[in-house]
């Protein structure tokens, strides 16, 4: 995929150590899996924002003119399944993070690099499942699967699609399992506990995230196959049932599910700030701690996705406190950045415009999470655009925008090639705008009431929805920009020195691309992370 | 520190012998963890619905065989003991031993799923499948009683299926073994299997109380 | 049971993986518990104990499987780690049941349907 002829390339890195396609398909180097996984997310993206496309083309007008509701329905739940499982919960930790955990601790790979592969090779067979899903007819259940709408009346796909996923699944448990007995065993002589990049505790954060709910997914969907393909009980009413044990269920995966998302891209905003504002982050061990008491918190508030459901209202209560108090470690992180970046020398290259955008998007999108946690609240704005703006903040503008971050700040690493400088920020800047116009007047429409998973509504809201439409179209323009000039600078763009950001993590102190075992000698390290000497600062490009 | 046989088995990346058996040690735990989770899906729509249903689990569970069940929990009990002494022996580099244990363990686990197999054809011909031939005679609330039953399928056919995984990795130890590939020093494999086979068998510990022992007293 | 004494040599550093198991005599031993206790627990089922028989048959299952964890997988010798591991699996799913239930045992105390 990236050329070998290259005068420079002659020196042996991961991508030419070994060449032709079986070295890649049977490759057990982490770097070149998350090569393999960057295009397969990136595909799955594609596709989803395709479906997201087709749903906003929609709801440009009032009537349901251009998809029968049907048709429509099956949008977003395609939409829906491919983002959640198929990209945002392995993008960055299977793309950024098996690519630089390992070499932020200096491991020269993975625990189980074999593993490794394997997850890779379950994400596509989970992947071929919905594709199958797509091709065949789709699936209309919303991407919640509820029963038992999923379970005894959908005329789509479930049995397929909920394969597909929990198949998919087991990929993200294998994942996560690599990452943390990596972080345990796998960590160069002296690089202790605390001299581990923040990069590092998130993903350990979200690996015990992933260990431990998605399994449970995996089994609800195994008894939700059962139950629509052998017409037996477990949460249909007619056999006593209780499908909002489904929703329990469901959601204990899936709220956390959220922090599997959000969590990966905290860690690549704190590594982006500190670099680019060269100095160390503020509150080390609180952002480290905060990453682990999201995950832990995060397993305890699920309920607030069933208020309007049948559960207890005395439920319902004490998960709406615990949904406020998840919000107390995300703040931390907020007011950890901010101070860092108080009187640092704030360097705007790209990776951080995108960091920037990630605070102030994230915040609205936290915000906001605390509106819908409120009982009385939530009652109002259950299944109405507020609570799609909401997740979108957090997920689009959280989680990509980290994502995007990411891919800018490790590029030249990665791949040994710098990127445009000018077109990645106008592509960072339309991406910002074109979101907040997509998702801000959302907010606004599920306020005055309309419902999510409607192709059609009222004349009245016309104006606001052309609005959001209007903003996906920048939107989709800001990420075809980037994906240009970033496949251009692969063949084009200037040669990447080592250190191009004057960072000071391990994976910046071996060659842009690395070798094959990330570091000549196992690194040593003698002093704290983050450590800028006055020298380091001035090598900035 | 560690043998030259050991260090054959040294993967690339690691430092030494001691750091990859750590590693999967760990692993193999977290592995562990995460089949806790993957049950425990089920024990939760188990305690939910007994709770909700208690006439009909217990009047339903009343049609389970107690005494198989627990002729079969032995088996599963004597499996493990058998597996425990399969590492035990390789640890001491016995290997016609660890031969013996691992072959006795594969027929015992084989003794296992042939009973359980008896049992459900039992169910079968009795019509207590989930579907729409159920029916649970003398049932109280038998209505519900399909739902004790595909739980009970859905609990023990789980459990089942990784009983069948773990014979089939059985088999490729034995042969493994027979190749003398396991040394004192290195017998990884047989190590993290025996903590998979008790897991297994930790699983049916709590199966076997909560799906045949549900009010035997009031029939 | 002196057979455990021999190799239950402290561990502190989690770094340490040299944890032999115990001796065949310990393993015996627990075999026998295991297979009494599954004889019993069968057995005091159809004994009338009110509402205390599920509480005792689930004594006697955590008690089982505990000795198949400690000294069958070795986590008695094994690392803090390991047992940290092992911990934090048993809460999650405690944190599962527990707060699952909890919806369903305060159903209906408002005595209006569905709250």
């Amino acid at each position: 995929m990236i050329t070998a002829t290259h005068p420079v390339e002659t020196k042996k890195n991961y991508l030419n150590a070994e060449e032709g396609l079986k070295s890649w398909l049977l490759t057990s180097d982490h770097k070149r899996i998350a090569i393999l996984y960057l295009i397969s997310v990136t595909f799955f993206f594609a596709l989803g924002g395709m479906y997201a496309a087709l749903i906003r083309l929609e709801l440009a007008t009032p009537a349901g003119d251009l998809v029968e509701s049907n048709v429509y329905n099956k949008f977003f739940t395609m939409h829906g399944v491919i983002m959640v499982f198929f990209f945002l919960i392995p993008s960055i930790p299977a793309v950024l993070g098996n690519f630089f955990l390992p070499m932020m601790i200096g491991a020269k790979d993975l625990a189980f690099p074999k593993i490794n592969l394997l997850s890779w090779y379950i994400y596509m067979v989970g992947g071929v499942f919905t594709l199958y899903v797509l091709l065949s007819g789709g699936v209309d259940t919303g991407w919640t699967f509820y029963t038992p709408f999923s379970t005894s009346y959908s005329n789509g796909y479930v049995i397929a699609a909920g394969l597909g996923i929990f198949i998919n699944g087991f990929s993200a448990i294998l994942t996560g399992l690599n990452f943390i007995v990596t972080v345990h065993r796998m960590r160069a002589p002296g690089m202790t506990w605390f001299r581990m990049p923040l990069f590092v505790w998130a993903h350990y954060a979200t690996s015990m995230i992933q260990i431990l709910g998605t399994p449970v997914i995996a089994v609800t969907l195994f008894l939700l196959v059962l139950e629509r393909g052998l017409h037996i009980g477990f949460f249909d009413p007619a056999y006593g049932g209780d499908p909002v044990l489904y929703q329990h269920l469901f959601w204990f995966y899936s709220h956390p599910a959220v922090y599997i998302m959000i969590l990966p891209s905290m860690g690549v905003v704190t590594e982006i700030i500190t670099t680019f504002c060269s100095k160390k982050p503020f509150g080390y061990t609180f952002i480290a701690f905060s990453s682990v008491a999201i995950a832990v918190f995060g397993f305890l508030v699920w309920g607030h996705h069933l208020f309007v459901s049948s559960q207890s209202i005395y439920a319902g209560l004490v998960f709406s406190v615990l949904s406020y108090i998840v919000a107390i470690p995300s703040a931390i992180k907020v007011f950890n950045w901010t101070a860092t970046m108080y009187k640092g020398s704030v360097r705007l290259e790209t990776p951080m415009l995108y960091a920037i955008g990630f605070i102030g998007l994230f915040t609205v999108g936290g915000l906001t999470g605390l509106f819908l946690a409120s009982l009385g609240m939530n009652v109002h704005l259950t299944d109405t655009y507020f609570v799609i703006a909401h997740f979108h903040y957090v997920m689009v503008g959280g989680a990509i925008m980290g994502f995007m971050g990411g891919i800018h700040y490790w590029w030249p690493k990665m791949f040994g090639r710098m990127y445009s400088q000018v077109w990645s920020k106008v592509a960072a800047i339309i991406i910002f705008t074109g979101f907040n116009l997509t998702f801000f007047p959302q907010f606004i429409l599920g306020y005055m009431g309309m419902p999510r998973r409607y192709h059609a509504y009222p004349a009245e809201w016309q104006v606001l929805n052309v609005l959001s439409s209007a903003g996906a179209s920048i939107l989709g323009l800001g990420y075809l920009i980037a994906i240009i000039y970033l496949l251009y600078s692969l063949k084009f763009g200037a040669i990447a020195p080592p250190n191009p950001w004057g960072a000071t993590t391990l994976e910046w102190m071996t060659d842009s691309p690395p070798i094959a075992e990330n570091f000549e000698v196992t690194p040593v390290i003698t002093q704290e992370v983050y450590t800028y000497s006055a020298e380091e600062v001035l090598h900035v490009v | 520190m560690s043998s030259p046989a050991a260090a054959a088995n040294v993967r690339h990346h690691f430092e030494n012998a001691e750091q990859q058996k750590d590693a999967s040690t760990i692993g193999m735990w977290i592995f562990l963890v995460t089949e806790l989770m993957f049950f425990g899906g089920l024990f939760m729509a188990y305690f939910v619905y007994r709770q909700a249903y208690p006439d009909a689990f217990a009047s339903a569970s009343n049609k389970t065989d107690l005494l198989i069940g627990a002729f079969n929990t032995t088996v599963l009990i004597c499996s493990s003991l058998t597996m425990a002494l399969a590492v035990n022996a390789a640890a001491v580099g016995k290997k016609a031993l660890l031969i013996m244990f691992l072959v006795a363990t594969l027929l015992l686990g084989s003794a296992f799923l042939g009973v359980k197999t008896y049992e459900y054809h039992d169910k079968w011909v009795h019509h207590e499948i989930p579907g729409q031939h159920f029916e649970c005679e003398g049932c109280k609330d038998s209505g519900h009683a399909s739902l004790f039953f595909s739980l009970y399928f859905a609990m023990t056919g789980l459990h089942a299926s990784h009983m069948i995984i773990g014979a089939g990795y059985l088999i490729f130890l034995i042969i493994q073994a027979k190749k003398g590939k396991f040394t004192p020093a290195w017998h990884t494999p047989v190590e993290m299997f025996g903590l998979y086979w008790h897991f297994i068998d930790i699983v049916w510990i709590f199966l076997f109380p909560l799906l045949y022992l549900i009010d035997r007293v009031h029939k | 049971m002196s057979a455990l004494k021999e190799s239950s040599h402290d561990q502190t550093t989690e770094g340490h993986a040299a944890h032999h198991g115990p001796s065949k005599g310990v393993y015996y031993a627990v075999f026998a518990t295991l297979i009494v206790l599954t004889w019993v627990t069968s057995w005091i089922a159809t004994v009338d104990l009110g509402p205390f028989n599920i509480y005792v048959a689930l004594s006697i299952a955590v008690f089982k499987a505990t000795m198949v964890l400690f000294f069958f997988m070795h986590v008695k010798y094994g690392t803090r780690l390991t047992k940290m591991i092992i911990m934090s699996g048993i809460y999650w799913l405690i944190l599962l049941l527990f707060i699952v239930m909890m919806d369903f045992w305060t159903r209906n105390w408002m005595g209006v349907p569905g709250r």
